[in-house]
């Protein structure tokens, strides 16, 4: 499994991507593997306010149902609507197109966040 | 007799065979007929009134054109697919799948039981009442929690009614602020759903290294909007929560109020009580702890006991007792009101009763000894082969993992599916969701040492196939059944569940 460089983390296996003021996010390749085949993805609303560490999304799979968390503070400004169709995505492509929202970043406030070598050695821990 | 093997000397089964007499069967609507053939309807003589032709049928009612005969077998051949308790054991845990004594249904059937109404006057069924009443003081000393509810009609409908009756208990306090319901990261689904519906948010505990609550995280988590911690002990792991007076103190301290999921209470009936620990609102699953049937859609119950700082928002109607007599008390000012329309699922309360009765006050501890030794026995005969992420002795379910087997590519799910071919149905998987590839194993009371060592060896020549590299048989398992491993992703990203007219 490779873990892109660009990409920050968390220990509850969320990836952000941060441009400029937005933020991208996603769950990790090793949490979708851990998921297992994941049949349904609840979006947040457009405009939702969201703080850091909070539950903005729902992946549902096989095996269980798990809240995704926030790992900046912000707005919704935009959701992966091909994943009502095409769940599946968040196991083919965690780190691409299996992305579930991007969030316009209000403040500094975030969950701690590891670079991908420090999540590497958090997943062999 | 393929794998099974019957030892006429020692009278013991390895595991049982599953090739018996089964039929296919197409879905109603595959069957060939047109027209329906065992509705015979009269013609009408002369013309039907106007004030009744425009109730007349526009469409075809699609009714599947079979007999009764094909109509019966249709049902008992799907019904022969499946597993249950008087098949097979059945060692889902959590679920307490126990074996329904036949003197429950003998009960529940007496007609003086079985033919009344739930409308009709009192004084003509005095003996129900009587017999719901002991079921409400039964359940009030068994818990510890005096005052009872037999309302709820399932587990999940009694969390909500406790949860309703706390919200009503702070608003009382004029404490309407505490809406958070704190639960661990263990808990059943149902908790944060039943908090959620109940208009109240909750906060996830995460659990400490032993898979019990950690005081320090709860600490963290108690606050001035703390309105319940939601809990079950032994907790989902199949572990007693050892700080649980200390756990009830704190959230008390702080002001909250501490509801006791009754599912695992198979491990302490007659032996320990939910309201002397601390706990002041327990749903209890008479379907669990008390062998009433699972249901098959119901009618189930969830009863709920709760202590004095609760009992006045009780739901009402109330039986109550006077003198000799019984009758139903809907007087109450503080009371959260009526949550079914009835007082209660009374056939699964008679069924409960037999059972208690059949322990009596002297024996009820047995279920719980009983249940806790099976469950150790199998921890004891597979701890060495798979893996246990919670050392020590557990309660009435013990929790293994697919680690070990991991190693060959073998998950939890082949595990499970594997068996199904050998005759068991599977164990709970992948709950607790705190344990990466969980195996929850319950096997009740009920089960003789005999069934619990063909399961275990069932299970133990699953770990030796899966070291031999014999794989693919467990990845292809179940391979016996008329279905065989199906697609449960497809079924959940595309299900369909309507007949394409």
């Amino acid at each position: 499994m490779t873990i892109p460089a660009n990409l920050k983390y968390t220990k509850d296996h969320e990836w952000v991507r941060i441009d400029g003021d937005i933020a991208t996010f996603g769950i990790t390749d090793h949490a979708q593997e851990a998921l297992g085949d994941i049949v349904f993805v609840e979006l947040p609303d457009i405009d939702r306010e969201l703080e850091a560490g909070e539950a903005y999304a729902v992946v549902e799979s096989v095996k269980a149902v798990s809240d995704v968390y926030s790992p900046v503070a912000g707005a919704v400004v935009e959701v992966n609507e091909e994943l009502e169709g095409e769940p599946e995505k968040v196991n083919t492509d965690a780190f691409g197109g299996g992305w579930i929202a991007k969030v316009k970043i209000s403040g500094d406030a975030t969950v701690e966040l590891m670079t991908d070598d420090e999540y590497n050695t958090f997943l062999e821990e | 007799m393929s794998e099974s093997v019957l030892n006429s000397n020692d009278r013991t089964f390895k595991y049982s065979a599953t090739n018996g007499i089964q039929h296919e069967e197409p879905l109603l609507f595959e069957h060939a007929h047109e027209a329906p053939e065992s509705i015979h309807l009269p013609g009408v003589e002369g013309d039907i009134p106007d004030a009744l032709a425009v109730f007349s049928r526009k469409i075809p009612a699609n009714i599947p054109g079979l007999s009764e005969p094909e109509t019966v077998r249709h049902f008992v051949r799907l019904s022969q697919w499946n597993h249950g308790i008087e098949t097979g054991f059945y060692p889902l845990g959590s679920c307490t799948m126990k074996y329904n004594p036949r003197v429950n249904e003998t009960v529940a059937r007496l007609p003086g039981l079985a033919h009344i109404h739930p409308d009709q006057p009192e004084d003509t069924v005095q003996g129900a009442l009587e017999l719901l009443y002991e079921v409400q003081e039964w359940l009030g000393e068994i818990s510890g929690l005096p005052h009872v509810t037999l309302q709820p009609a399932a587990g999940a409908h009694g969390e909500l009614a406790g949860l309703m009756m706390i919200r009503a208990c702070l608003d009382a306090r004029g404490e309407a602020e505490r809406r958070t319901v704190l639960v661990p990261d263990s808990a059943h689904g149902t908790n944060p759903a039943s908090a959620a519906l109940c208009g109240m948010h909750t906060v996830e505990l995460k659990s400490g290294a032993d898979g019990r609550i950690d005081l320090d995280v709860l600490k963290a988590n108690l606050n001035d909007g703390t309105a319940a911690l939601m809990m079950t002990n032994p907790n989902t792991a199949g572990a007693f929560e050892t700080d649980i007076k200390e756990i009830c103190q704190l959230v008390h301290d702080a002001g909250g109020l501490v509801y006791g999921d009754g599912a695992n209470l198979n491990a302490l009936v007659g032996l320990a009580r939910p309201g002397d620990m601390g706990i002041d609102c327990l749903h209890i699953n008479v379907h669990k702890t008390f062998a009433t049937p699972h249901g098959g859609g119901g009618p189930g119950a969830g009863p709920v006991a709760v202590n004095d700082t609760l009992a006045a928002f009780l739901p009402v109607p109330r039986i109550v007792k006077e003198s000799d007599n019984y009758r139903l008390d809907s007087t109450s000012d503080a009371s959260i009101g009526s949550i079914l329309s009835t007082i209660g699922q009374s056939g699964v309360y008679m069924r409960a009763n037999a059972y208690i009765s059949a322990f009596g006050r002297q024996s009820l501890h047995k279920i719980a000894e009983d249940a806790v030794l099976n469950a150790n026995y199998i921890l004891h005969r597979l701890k060495d082969v798979y893996h246990v992420p919670f050392e020590g002795v557990c309660k009435h379910e013990c929790l293994l993992t697919d680690e070990i087997q991991n190693k060959h590519g073998v998950k939890t799910l082949d595990i499970a599916k594997r068996l199904i071919d050998l005759g068991f149905h599977p164990m709970t998987v992948y709950f607790p969701l705190i344990v990466h590839g969980a195996m929850l194993i319950e096997p009740t009371e009920t089960e003789s040492r005999e069934t619990l060592d063909s399961f275990c060896d069932a299970m133990l020549e699953i770990a030796a196939q899966c070291e031999a590299g014999n794989t693919d048989a467990l990845h292809e398992a179940p391979v016996k059944p008329f279905r065989r491993r199906l697609d449960e992703t497809q079924a959940a990203r595309k299900p369909v569940l309507v007949w394409p007219q």
